[in-house]
């Protein structure tokens, strides 16, 4: 019979075979899903997985690919610092959509005045107070009232969310709209677009921060002192105190760093891909963050990895709707099994199957 | 900059054109459909994808269909319409406000293919725009809730404040108005299309303040189940005939006729003649129905307001003829007056007597 048994430490080889072996588990019994349907398996995961990349209009999906990842994994990389310090910043995707009101509204204050090099780096430096004010509320009433930062930082989503459906039909608006919700097109204004950076690339200036963003916390966490005082106080509160790590001010520097990394995300959206402050502009890619943080380990290039992971099945999801007309839920379902898949398969890391013979208690 | 941009574009449609074309025989038109909800969400998608179905029956293997629901208003729907004109779709139809940017955009990289954007008001050589008189039926409804109410308070969920919502909360009012000078509305935004907790919740609200009649501009049951379970409340289907509802609390509704457009349209593109046009139909040229009035409404209230549908189908009455005045007082359409459709398009403000305002 199989039992489990505890290991004295993770494996370390199923701390990095886990999220493989999830992706083709999913993959099998995503399979299933589709054959249940009445849909070919093998086409279905092969348009979901491979068509993107490598199929005959790969010229198109791959920039696509870039700009539906970028935001995922800079607010993974934000929210991995969080999380391995103990510290759950939920609410990413509230940050991200203040960073876009914060960074659209600075670009219509400007408008349509011509001057990118003042009008883009004061749209960053907005994107990114929005996004670590509204990560500061959360911050600041954990340090000082003691409350759970989950449940604060996920209510604020929602408040956001109000927020940018008033924004749209109200101070924002575009003028010459119609009176029709939305604010200007920003992509339509040179001075405030993020667009391509090199034409049909896919690469903005999101995605080279994202870039830069993985750089950056690879260091942090493999040589700096900061990396080690949250790997510490994340494994060991205690220890973390001995050793001098305050650990109210580490509350407040890992939200803001998340806080300020999802703002950016969604000014860099806002201003590029998206291009409108619009009722329809949260996508849930703070809260898909949360499984690209896992699903990466928490590690910068793990979070690097699984964020394009997790773009290709949204791509190759709407690529298999609209080609084979899956339903959507079915693809919804598809992308859930992955980080169930990923949870079920983690028990390996740190626990082995032991083959026992039963015995009469 | 500019130029390669064009080129680069220009390149990958004819790359999109050399590899889609020997696949897929040139012979059957393809048709997409971008949904914003569901296809079974019991209303506007509901009923785009059914008139799409009539569309496929009335061609039969003449066309290849396809179609991508649930899709988000934003880049997603730019890469899902995108999707479709590189599997070689003809002509696409977007069926949501909220397509409209993503519509225009992609429409300038495949010149080949024809567009149809739903109640937008953006055009070009290759995207045409469509939408249905609504507030026609409004008009209808209005009357019989101004006829029905014996509370006088007429609730009104209304989903975005776009001008077609607008449109219709002032054509229900006014008709209403005019047949019952003591009636109040009072309105609820959701700032939805479709959202039936919300929804239900709205129309709850409504209820408990003393609403007996409660119109919709959205899209689910919701509201209608929830007049079923208060009792003597009455309501409209809205997109779709709700008759499941019917004779109570259901007792008329809007329904949206697509399918003759879609077949006029498809049939076009076949033909070679498809041109890009605005076309804003409603009762009388059939893109508007008045469902059932059901036997809940007195026979003489039932056959005024058939009359006043008759009325409008045959362009002898317009639901906006003065006098009219706007919210603040001031005038708007002199006696007589009959507003033009290029101003009704774009309204955004409420006549005289409505309280509240326009979320802004």
């Amino acid at each position: 019979m199989l039992r489990l048994e505890k290991r004295p430490q993770p494996s370390a080889f199923w701390t990095y075979a886990t999220p493989v072996v999830a992706v083709i588990l999913t993959m099998v019994l995503g399979g299933i899903l589709f054959w249940f349907l009445g849909k070919p398996p093998v086409t279905a995961i092969k348009t979901i997985f491979w068509d993107p990349l490598f199929g005959d209009f790969a010229f198109y999906y791959r920039p696509e690919l870039l700009k539906k990842a970028a935001p995922l994994i800079l607010i993974a990389i934000g929210l991995s610092f969080g999380f391995r310090a103990g510290i759950w910043n939920i609410g990413a995707e509230g940050q991200y959509i203040m960073g876009a009101i914060f960074g659209a509204s600075v670009a219509l204050a400007f408008y349509p005045m011509e001057a990118r090099w003042l009008i883009f780096p004061l749209m960053i430096a907005a994107g990114i107070a929005g996004g670590v004010i509204w990560a500061m509320i959360p911050a600041l009433l954990r340090v000082y009232f003691k409350t759970n930062e989950i449940l604060v930082s996920l209510m604020l989503v929602y408040v956001a969310d109000v927020l940018i459906k008033a924004f749209s039909v109200g101070l924002l608006r575009n003028p010459d709209g119609n009176g029709f919700p939305g604010s200007r097109n920003l992509k339509q204004y040179p001075s405030a677009a993020n667009l391509d950076l090199w034409t049909d690339t896919g690469i903005h200036w999101g995605v080279v921060t994202a870039v830069f963003a993985v750089v950056v916390a690879y260091v942090f966490f493999a040589r700096h002192q900061f990396g080690f005082n949250v790997r510490l106080a994340g494994q060991s509160p205690r220890a973390a105190a001995f050793a001098g790590v305050n650990p109210n001010r580490l509350v407040l520097v890992c939200m803001a760093l998340s806080g300020g990394l999802a703002g950016v995300a969604g000014m860099f959206e806002v201003a590029g891909p998206s291009g409108q402050i619009l009722g329809s502009f949260p996508a849930f890619y703070g809260f898909t963050a949360i499984i690209v943080a896992f699903l990466g380990r928490l590690h910068p290039v793990g979070i690097l990895l699984a964020g394009l992971l997790m773009a290709l099945t949204y791509i190759g999801g709407d690529a298999a709707q609209s080609a084979m007309n899956l339903p959507s839920a079915a693809i919804q379902m598809f992308q859930g099994m992955l980080l169930f898949s990923l949870l079920s398969v983690d028990v390996l890391t740190n626990y082995r199957i032991r083959l026992t013979t039963a015995k009469v208690a | 900059m500019k130029r390669r941009t064009l080129l680069a574009t220009g390149a990958s449609a004819a790359v999109a054109a050399a590899l889609g074309a020997p696949v897929r025989a040139q012979t059957k038109t393809k048709v997409g459909f971008i949904y914003v909800g569901p296809i079974n969400d019991g209303g506007w998608t509901q009923h785009h994808h059914e008139s799409a179905m009539e569309m496929v029956a009335h061609f039969g293997d003449a066309v290849d269909f396809v179609y991508q629901e649930s899709v988000p208003e934003g880049p997603d729907a730019e890469r899902a319409i995108t999707q479709m004109c590189l599997g070689g779709a003809n002509i696409v139809f977007t069926t949501s406000f909220g397509y409209m940017d993503p519509t225009i955009n992609v429409a300038a990289k495949f010149p080949d293919v024809k567009f149809e954007h739903a109640t937008g008001y953006k055009q070009a050589d290759n995207v045409g725009v469509y939408s249905a008189k609504f507030h026609e039926g409004r008009a209808v409804q209005g009357f019989l809730a101004g006829k029905m109410t014996k509370s006088n308070k007429i609730g009104y969920i209304a989903s975005v404040p776009i001008p077609e919502v607008v449109l219709g909360i002032n054509s229900a009012y006014i008709h209403a108005k005019k047949v019952n000078p003591d009636v109040e509305f009072k309105i609820v935004w959701i700032f939805e299309w479709l959202n039936p907790a919300k929804e239900a919740d709205a129309a709850k609200a409504l209820i408990e303040q003393g609403c007996d009649v409660v119109l919709q501009h959205t899209d689910s049951t919701a509201p209608q189940q929830a007049a079923k379970d208060a009792g003597n409340v009455y309501t409209f289907g809205q997109a779709a005939d709700m008759a499941e509802f019917a004779p109570m609390p259901r007792i008329s509704s809007i329904i949206d006729v697509w399918a003759p457009y879609y077949i006029k349209q498809v049939q076009a593109v076949m033909d070679g003649t498809w041109v890009s046009e605005n076309t804003w139909d409603g009762i009388g040229e059939g893109m508007v129905g008045i469902g059932e009035i059901s036997s809940a409404v007195p026979a003489d209230i039932k056959a005024e307001a058939e009359a006043l549908r008759d009325s409008i189908a045959g362009k002898s009455y317009n639901p906006f003829t003065g006098p009219l005045n706007k919210q603040d007082g001031s005038p708007w359409l002199a006696d007589g007056e009959v507003a033009e459709d290029g101003v009704l398009a774009g309204l955004n403000f409420f006549v005289e007597g409505i309280s509240g305002d326009i979320p802004s």
